[in-house]
């Protein structure tokens, strides 16, 4: 039988304010365990939240980046469950009725295919604390540093049909998000995640199948292999014969499997009601005009922007605004290279990607400024070195603080273009190589790339080679 | 000094007719000989309340004393108060000491007052006989055998015995009116969002606020200036000036329009506590009121939309005392659930546990439509019937309870009966709306109390309606023989 796969995701989005969602203490990661928890987060006795004004306005920029509506009169809940690192026996999240209803997102996959997703809706809530089972010979710690630091929680209708577009959803979301300069992408600290709903139904049917929930994947690559493993397990089991059932399941990247968690019998009723301490959010034309105002180039117009702009190729702009601080990046070394977007795009995308990957850092934290590298990109527009050369300079920019400049002056890098010296060279080794040159002649038409190679060696490879070819045509 | 109000206290020391240390000294012997019987105080924070007295004496000295500076009060235990026990009368907080101060208790220290300590109430402020305290029941200072109302029973108690010159409180269902109406004091409950309820021990969210008990409207008047205001810690405060309550005590009540609602003057009503209410409305007349008839009819509704709508909130509020991070912690738990239950199971009463199931149901799947939320829809009908009653009149006036205090364990196996006594207070809380209790008389040597209701952040208004009958009455200077302890 053919399976159909439909796939939803809830995404956690972590805003990145400076302090949390109903308190004033600080969201800033890594700080000693509970040190970052003030007496709200701790849900003392007799304190209460109110609500961060940040919160209220990364949400709308959101949901005006999706074309979503804004609620205008949105309200906080409380979802009872009891957890050790929920402090108030409650989480405060939004349930009837979310900041942001219904928008939606084009995404594009790998063979050009472009396809819209819905986006249910997008509600804030707080975080909850961690739970630390190591180190505490059988018991757990609490760490309620992360209690209170404020979550956008993306639902997207179960519009995908595959892993692989599920995978095209999430980065979509996590660049939007990083265009809005609403939440940092650090999947690693967490501060991007999802949970992936997922079912099968036989080819054409209408009726969802039933779904299983997987929990807390944080990132591209789990997403897709998750997925996956959960639709092969989905197939086998109902060919044998077998039912799926409504449960939640905990991907286990180490062993590559999903693991059951809770079924539906055992799903909590979270008892949600509005919560009394906090008024409902509503929001008007003018403060959603003040956030318009304020919204970034998204990275489709931009993308857009650069195939028109810089006479970019379709994927050469989409890796290029993959992020906006690599577009940045990328816009300012065009200016340095005084307009040498071909060279600028090439450069960025080979050898700048390639060293940051090799070093692990991100283009924010680049060794090489844009303004450096343009200064080598001119260089070889003008023909002061070869791009073989600038291979060198690249390094030595990468390694140092020196400019493109000073590097080819004090190595010696310059290209010859001396049209003399060049054909010095070349009249040496057409004597020296009379063999070659016979073959040549005869017909061996391959023979040519030794002379140049030939010729290159001995000028330390700063011939010019376009001169190079033409004085070995003409000699030969 | 005990015998007389705040204002009269306050006039003395700023006359330097007596010294806050003596004051504060001569309340703390008081608590010594008197509250044995009496179980009003949980705890008594002696040698705090006697600094606290030198440090005002000291503002006497340079002349920078106010209103309150050196004014020995107490503060119900459900007010957070940094470095003392926080109980909320319950074991689960009895081992709790707060590490800050609500906001009430802030204010009140700027402006000055000595805390005496912290007033015994029904365990998380949930009882209307202050019966369900982990440190037992207070008893009434006219009658030992009766109870002296909830859940801020300690301290309508305290001001009733000459234990403390004034004493906060919170009222959620009648909190702060049905005790002082049943000791003889006057009960301010503020609009809701007027005082704030940063650091008061969440019972009702939406129905909590914070008060004052004491001696005379006046005295209410003196505390409200100092509790009231916005606070930026109380998403629910409101951002609103506070006018100057004593200023406006003595306005004339001529063409003051008093609505009488038909529904509390109605079957439940004991027939001499109506007398002592309509003995006072005969003063009102005199003072030039005018008095109409009001309906209230969603009356009968107000206690069943009361008990799905606290409990509700409170089983979430409570939700926090898990035995994980404060509080009580039941003895080896095995696991955490065996930890969260017991703890829980242990560390709660009888009646707290009995609302945060009722909470818990009224929430749950398949029911929240049918209780939670016509709940909601009744309350609005219900604010509306004041709103409507409003239209017409200034104030609304009514008994406090239905009966004077009744007898301890009376009601106790009863919980029905029992909430019934908050049958005229309820509404209220429901609507947000201020309402003061005042002394209109005795019955059987029981105070009885009348309940005045205003519109919203009406209080000055309520404050002079009930200063301007306490003018011309003495009930509320009435004291009762307590005899010392051995």
């Amino acid at each position: 039988m053919q399976w159909e796969v439909v796939i939803g995701l809830e995404i956690h989005a972590q805003l990145n304010t400076k302090s949390k969602i109903f308190s004033g203490a600080s969201t800033a990661y890594g700080a000693a365990p509970n040190t970052q928890a003030c007496e709200v987060d701790l849900g003392l006795p007799g304190v209460l939240p109110v609500l961060n004004e940040e919160v209220v306005r990364m949400a709308a920029l959101f949901a005006l980046a999706i074309d979503a509506n804004v609620s205008r009169h949105s309200v906080f809940a409380r979802k009872n469950y009891f957890y050790p690192d929920l402090p108030k026996g409650y989480q405060i999240s939004q349930f009837e009725r979310p900041i942001v209803e219904t928008g939606s997102i084009e995404i594009e996959l790998e063979d050009g295919t472009r396809k819209i997703i819905g986006v249910t809706r997008a509600h804030l809530e707080e975080d909850a604390g961690k739970s630390l089972h190591e180190d505490f010979h059988g018991m757990t710690g609490i760490d309620l540093n992360r209690a209170g630091t404020p979550l956008l929680e993306i639902v997207s209708e179960p519009d995908m049909r595959s892993a692989q577009e599920a995978v095209a959803y999430m980065k979509k979301i996590h660049s939007l998000v990083q265009y809005l300069g609403i939440c940092d992408g650090n999947m690693a600290e967490g501060s991007f995640r999802c949970d992936a709903n997922v079912s099968i139904r036989p080819q054409g049917q209408k009726e969802l199948g039933t779904r299983t929930e997987l929990k807390n994947i944080n990132s591209f690559r789990f997403v897709e292999r998750a997925i996956n493993y959960e639709v092969q397990r989905q197939i086998e089991l109902i060919e044998e014969g077998g039912k799926i059932t409504q449960e939640t399941r905990l991907y286990d990247a180490d062993a590559h499997e999903t693991r059951s968690m809770r079924s539906k019998e055992e799903a909590m009723d979270y008892r949600y009601f509005p919560d009394p301490d906090l008024l409902p959010v509503v929001i008007d034309d003018g403060y959603l005009d003040a956030c318009r105002a304020t919204l970034p180039e998204l990275p489709d117009a931009k993308r857009q922007r650069f195939i028109d702009e810089y006479a970019l190729s379709v994927d050469d702009a989409g890796v290029l605004t993959s992020s906006r601080d690599l577009a940045a990046y990328f816009e300012a070394t065009v200016v340095a290279a005084k307009g040498e977007t071909k060279l600028a795009a090439n450069w960025i995308m080979g050898e700048v990607i390639g060293g940051l990957n090799k070093s692990g850092l991100d283009i924010t934290n680049s060794p090489l400024s844009a303004e450096r590298l343009g200064g080598m990109l001119i260089r070889i527009a003008d023909d002061t070195i070869s791009g073989k050369i600038a291979k060198q300079v690249f390094e030595a920019l990468w390694q140092s603080d020196e400019e493109a400049d000073a590097i080819i002056e004090s190595r010696g890098l310059k290209q010859v273009t001396d049209s003399g010296a060049i054909e010095k060279v070349i009249d040496e080794i057409i004597a020296n190589n009379s063999g070659q040159v016979e073959q040549y002649r005869a017909g061996k038409d391959k023979l040519f790339g030794f002379f140049v190679g030939q010729v290159m060696k001995a000028m330390q490879g700063k011939a010019n080679p376009a001169q190079v070819n033409e004085i070995l045509k003409k000699k030969l | 000094m005990h015998t007389q109000t705040l204002a009269q206290i306050s006039a003395a020391l700023h006359a330097k007719k007596i010294s806050s240390e003596e004051l504060t000294r001569d309340y703390l012997t008081r608590i010594k000989s008197f509250d044995g019987s009496i179980n009003a105080y949980i705890t008594v924070t002696e040698e705090e309340a006697i600094a606290n007295a030198q440090r005002a004496d000291k503002l006497f000295a340079k002349g920078e004393a106010g209103a309150l500076t050196g004014v020995p009060i107490a503060h119900k235990d459900i007010f957070c108060t940094q470095g003392v026990r926080t109980s909320c009368a319950s074991k689960m907080l009895d081992n709790f000491i707060a590490p800050y101060n609500a906001t009430c208790v802030a204010k009140l220290a700027d402006a000055g007052v000595v805390s005496l300590g912290k007033t015994n109430m029904d365990e998380f402020a949930m009882g209307s006989s202050n019966e369900t305290s982990f440190y037992g029941a207070v008893k009434n200072p006219w009658a030992l055998e009766a109870v002296p109302g909830g859940s801020s029973g300690g301290s309508a108690a305290v001001v009733a015995a000459g234990l403390a010159a004034a004493a906060t409180g919170t009222d959620t269902g009648g909190s702060i009116r049905q005790p002082a109406a049943l000791t003889g004091v006057t009960g301010l409950k503020p609009t809701y969002g007027r005082v704030s309820r940063y650091g008061m021990i969440a019972f009702a969210s939406s129905l909590d606020q914070g008060g004052s008990l004491t001696r005379s409207a006046e005295d209410a008047a003196m505390m409200l200036q100092a509790m009231a205001g916005f606070d930026a810690k109380d998403s629910t405060s409101i951002d609103k000036p506070v006018p100057d309550y004593s200023a406006e005590l003595n306005h004339s009540l001529q063409g003051l329009r008093i609505g009488l609602p038909k529904e509390y003057f109605s079957e439940g009503l004991a027939a001499e506590v109506e007398q002592c209410v309509q003995d006072a409305i005969t003063h009102y007349r005199k003072l030039g009121a005018e008095v109409v008839e009001v309906s209230l009819p969603h009356t009968d509704l107000a206690i069943p939309v009361y008990y799905v709508i606290a409990p509700a909130e409170c089983s979430a509020n409570l939700s926090r005392f898990d035995g994980v991070r404060f509080g009580y912690r039941c003895k080896d738990p095995v696991d955490l659930e065996d930890l969260y239950k017991r703890s829980r199971g242990e560390g709660f009463g009888t009646e707290v546990k009995r609302r945060i199931m009722m909470g818990a149901y009224v929430l749950s799947a398949g029911y929240y439509d049918a209780y939670y939320l016509k709940a909601q829809r009744i309350r609005r009908l219900i604010r509306d019937d004041f709103l409507q009653a409003f239209k017409n009149v200034d104030v609304i006036l009514g008994p406090t309870t239905p009966t004077p205090a009744f007898n301890l364990a009376e009601k106790q196996k009863d919980p029905i009966t029992m909430y019934f006594s908050d049958i005229y207070t309820i509404a209220v809380n429901l609507a947000g709306l201020p309402a003061i209790s005042v002394p209109v008389g005795f019955v059987g040597g029981r105070p009885v109390g009348m309940q005045l209701i205003g519109g919203l952040f009406e209080e000055a208004r309520l404050l002079n309606v009930a200063h301007k009958f306490q003018m011309e009455t003495d009930w509320h200077l009435q004291t009762p023989i307590l005899k010392a302890d051995q």
